[in-house]
C-alpha cells in the first residue's frame, strides 16, 4: 500500500528493490504488488529501478514503464512537500469541497492531489494523508489538517 | 458490559479511533451501522438492547460511561432508530452488530450456513440456487449472476478463478467498503461458495488503494479463516491492492491489472467466464453480489427472490450521499421510489435548501430532477428513463448546483480516467470537455449543444466499456433536464 506523502525519503538502493522482488518471487501477476511496494518504500518508483524489476520478471522495460505511467498512485518523482489527497468527486462537490480546496491549495507547505472518491460520501468533504482519512472538513478543519500534514 | 465504537473508515475519519482509545482496550471495534451523521457512534450493551451515543469526542467518553442514557448525546436504542427500522437488511444483517474480525461471532450470527448447505446440495445445485434467486450483478451492469456462474461451471479448464471486484470507485458509493470492514467473513464465504459451485480453487479480491482500512480488514480476516482451516487447498484467496485507476473497476481491465499489466479494457468476447484471469474461466462479481450469496444459500433462493419487483429481485444496499441530511447505507427491497429515498429517508438536503438534482449510479449515472422522483428503484425502470442504478449510490445536490459544471465534470472525469484503448472515450471525452466549455462561455450555444449530443451518441455506441459508453448519461441528462443552466451566458459571436 502506497504510504505517499509526509515522512518520505527520496533515497533508494538497488538492494532494497532486490529485497522487494524476493518477497514476491514466484507470485503470479506480481508486477503491480511489487511496484506498490517500491512506491511505498521510497515514495516514488525510480526510473533506474524499472530495468531491475523488468529483468526479474522477464518483462521488457517498456512493459514495466507502461504500468508505472498508467496508475495514478505510482510516481516517477518523489513529492517535494507532504501530500494531501483531496476528494473532488461529485458527492464531495455536493458537500462543498470547492469551498475548502483554495485553503489547501494556497498553502505553500503542502501539495494537494486530487482523488476521486474515498468512500466517505455521506461525510465529505474528505481527504487522505498517507493512510489516514479525514471527513467533515470545514474551513477550520482544513487549516488544522494542513498544519498537521506540514509538520 | 460491552461497548462498541466502529472501526469503519467513515467513523475513523471523524475521530472514532480517539473515542475508542478513550474507552480502553475492552472496546469492540464494530462495523458502522451506516448512519454517518451519528459517527462516531458509541454503543453500550444494556438489558433493553444497545443504546447509542452520537457524535462523541474522546473527552465525552468518561461522562457517557458515568451517566449512561442521561447523557445529552444519547440517541436511545439504536435498533429503534427510524433509519434502521425501515430497512430490510439481508446483506447488512451483521454489519455494525458483530465484531467483524471474530470468526466465532460470525458463526454465532448465522455465518457459514450458506457454505454448509452448498456442500450438501453439491456444485450444480448451488449454481441453480443462485440462478433461481434472480440475483443480478450489483456492480452496475445487472447481469444475472447465476448465468455467469453456469457459464464458468460448464467451461472445462485445469484452473478456474473467482475474482471479487472491490474497486468501488463510484462517487456516492461505500457499501463494498462497509462490507469488507464490517463483515469480511461474509465475503469470504460468498467467494468460497462461488469457488465450490464452479470448481475454482483460487480467489482474488481486488481492492482499490483508496481503501486502506478495507485492505487491512480483509487481509486479517483471510488470515483468520486460513488458520481455522476454512481456506486452504480446496479454496484459498488473496487481496490485491489497486493503484489508483478508476477504470480498473471495469471487469476486464481489473483482470489485466491483477495480471500485472496496464489496466486497459479487453474487447469481449471472449467472456471472462470462459477466458478470464490468466486466460482461464473466471467468475468476476462485485462485492455486494458475492456478499448476497451466503444468505441465498442459507435461506434458499425463494427467501431472497420474494423481495423486489419485476426482474429486480432481492434487496439492494442503497447509499445516500452528497448533500443529504440522513446520509448512509439503506438496504431495502427493489421497488422503493427515488422520492421516498431522497425526501423521506434522506430527509432532503443537509444544507436545508431545496433538492435540485440527484445523480444515481456514480459518475456514469444520470442526473434526475425532483419531477422524476416517482421512479421506482428497479434496473428496467431506470434504464427506461435513460439512467442506471449502477452500484446504487445516490448523490444529492441542492439548488446551488450548476448543472453545466456537472456535465463538464463528467467529461473531465472521463478524460482523466480513460484507459486510452478506444478512441471514442480517449478523444471524445477531451473534445466533449472543450465543447461544453464553449457552451459555458456562451459561444454558439445551439450549435455546440447539438455537437455535444452527437458526440455523446458516438461515445455511447463506439466505446469498448462503460466508462466511455456511459459518460453520456450524466451529460445528456443534465442537458435534457436542466437546459436553463446551459443557456445562462449571453451568446457571443465566435471568432472566425
Amino acid at each position: 500500500m502506497a504510504e505517499a506523502g509526509p515522512g518520505m525519503r527520496a533515497g533508494w538502493t538497488e538492494a532494497e528493490v532486490e529485497e522487494i522482488l524476493r518477497r514476491h518471487a514466484g507470485r503470479k501477476g506480481a508486477l503491480l504488488p511489487i511496484l506498490n511496494d517500491v512506491q511505498a518504500a521510497f515514495g516514488f518508483v525510480p526510473d533506474a529501478a524499472v530495468p531491475i524489476v523488468a529483468e526479474a520478471l522477464n518483462l521488457s522495460r517498456a512493459e514495466v514503464h507502461g504500468v508505472v505511467t498508467f496508475y495514478h498512485d505510482l510516481k516517477r518523482k518523489p513529492a517535494e512537500r507532504p501530500v494531501i489527497k483531496l476528494c473532488r468527486a461529485e458527492a464531495c462537490q455536493a458537500r462543498g469541497v470547492e469551498r475548502i480546496a483554495p485553503i489547501l491549495e494556497g498553502d505553500a507547505r503542502i501539495e494537494v492531489e486530487t482523488v476521486y472518491c474515498l468512500g466517505l460520501c455521506a461525510s465529505g468533504p474528505s481527504a487522505m494523508v498517507g493512510n489516514r482519512v479525514f471527513a467533515r472538513l470545514d474551513e477550520g478543519a482544513a487549516r488544522r489538517l494542513a498544519d498537521e500534514a506540514a509538520r | 458490559m460491552r461497548i462498541f465504537v466502529p472501526g469503519d473508515a467513515a467513523a475513523v475519519a471523524v475521530g472514532a479511533d480517539e473515542v475508542a482509545a478513550a474507552v480502553g482496550p475492552q472496546v469492540v471495534r464494530n462495523g458502522s451501522r451506516g448512519i454517518f451523521e451519528l459517527e462516531p457512534l458509541l454503543e453500550m450493551e444494556t438489558e433493553e438492547g444497545r443504546i447509542g451515543f452520537a457524535r462523541l469526542a474522546p473527552e465525552d467518553v468518561a461522562e457517557v460511561l458515568r451517566l449512561g442514557k442521561d447523557h445529552p448525546s444519547c440517541v436511545g436504542l439504536v435498533d429503534e432508530l427510524p433509519f434502521l427500522k425501515r430497512q430490510t437488511r439481508l446483506t447488512f444483517a451483521r454489519c455494525g452488530i458483530t465484531d467483524p474480525q471474530s470468526i466465532e461471532e460470525y458463526r454465532a450470527h448465522g455465518g457459514f450456513k450458506g457454505i454448509e448447505r452448498a456442500r450438501t446440495l453439491g456444485p450444480a445445485a448451488t449454481v441453480e440456487e443462485v440462478v433461481e434467486s434472480g440475483l443480478r450483478g450489483r456492480g452496475g451492469a445487472g447481469f444475472p449472476a447465476g448465468i455467469k456462474w453456469r457459464t464458468a461451471a460448464a467451461a472445462p479448464a485445469d484452473q478456474k478463478y473467482i475474482v471479487c471486484n472491490a474497486d468501488e470507485g463510484d462517487s456516492g458509493t461505500f457499501a463494498d467498503r462497509m462490507v469488507m470492514e464490517g463483515d469480511p467473513f461474509m465475503l469470504i464465504e460468498g467467494m468460497a461458495i462461488a469457488g465450490f459451485a464452479v470448481g475454482a480453487t483460487i480467489g482474488y479480491i481486488y481492492i482499490r488503494s483508496e481503501y486502506p482500512h478495507a485492505i487491512r480488514a480483509m487481509g486479517r480476516a483471510i488470515e483468520t479463516a486460513r488458520t481455522h482451516g476454512l481456506l486452504g487447498p480446496q479454496f484459498d484467496m488473496e487481496v490485491r491492492a489497486g493503484a489508483g485507476a478508476y477504470v480498473c473497476g471495469e471487469e476486464t481491465s481489473l483482470l489485466e491489472s491483477i495480471e500485472g499489466k496496464r489496466g486497459e479494457v479487453r474487447a469481449k468476447p471472449p467472456l471472462p467466464a470462459i477466458e478470464g484471469l490468466f486466460g482461464r474461466p473466471t467468475i468476476i462479481n462485485n462485492v455486494l453480489t458475492l456478499a448476497a450469496v451466503p444468505f441465498i444459500l442459507a435461506e434458499g433462493a425463494k427467501a431472497y427472490a420474494d423481495y423486489g419487483m419485476g426482474r429486480s429481485r432481492g434487496t439492494m444496499p442503497i447509499q445516500l450521499a452528497g448533500n443529504v441530511k440522513n446520509g448512509g447505507l439503506f438496504e431495502t427491497a427493489f421497488g422503493i421510489t427515488l422520492g421516498e429515498l431522497v425526501e423521506e429517508i434522506g430527509g432532503g438536503t443537509l444544507s436545508g435548501r431545496p433538492v435540485r438534482a440527484v445523480q444515481v449510479g456514480g459518475p456514469l449515472g444520470a442526473y434526475f430532477p425532483p419531477s422524476m422522483f416517482h421512479l421506482p428503484f428497479d434496473y428496467e425502470a431506470f434504464a427506461a428513463a435513460d439512467g442506471l442504478i449502477g452500484h446504487a449510490g445516490i448523490v444529492v445536490f441542492d439548488d446551488t448546483v450548476d448543472m453545466a459544471r456537472m456535465a463538464r465534470f463528467a467529461m473531465e472525469f472521463c478524460a482523466a480516467e480513460s484507459c486510452g484503448k478506444c478512441t471514442p472515450c480517449r478523444i471524445g471525452s477531451t473534445r466533449g470537455l472543450e465543447v461544453i466549455d464553449r457552451i459555458i462561455a456562451g459561444e454558439d450555444v445551439e450549435a455546440n449543444r447539438a455537437l455535444v449530443e452527437e458526440l455523446c451518441e458516438t461515445m455511447k455506441f463506439g466505446s469498448l466499456c462503460a466508462l466511455g459508453g456511459f459518460t453520456p448519461y450524466p451529460v445528456l441528462s443534465a442537458l435534457r433536464h436542466f437546459p436553463e443552466d446551459f443557456a445562462r451566458a449571453p451568446t457571443v459571436e465566435t471568432v472566425s
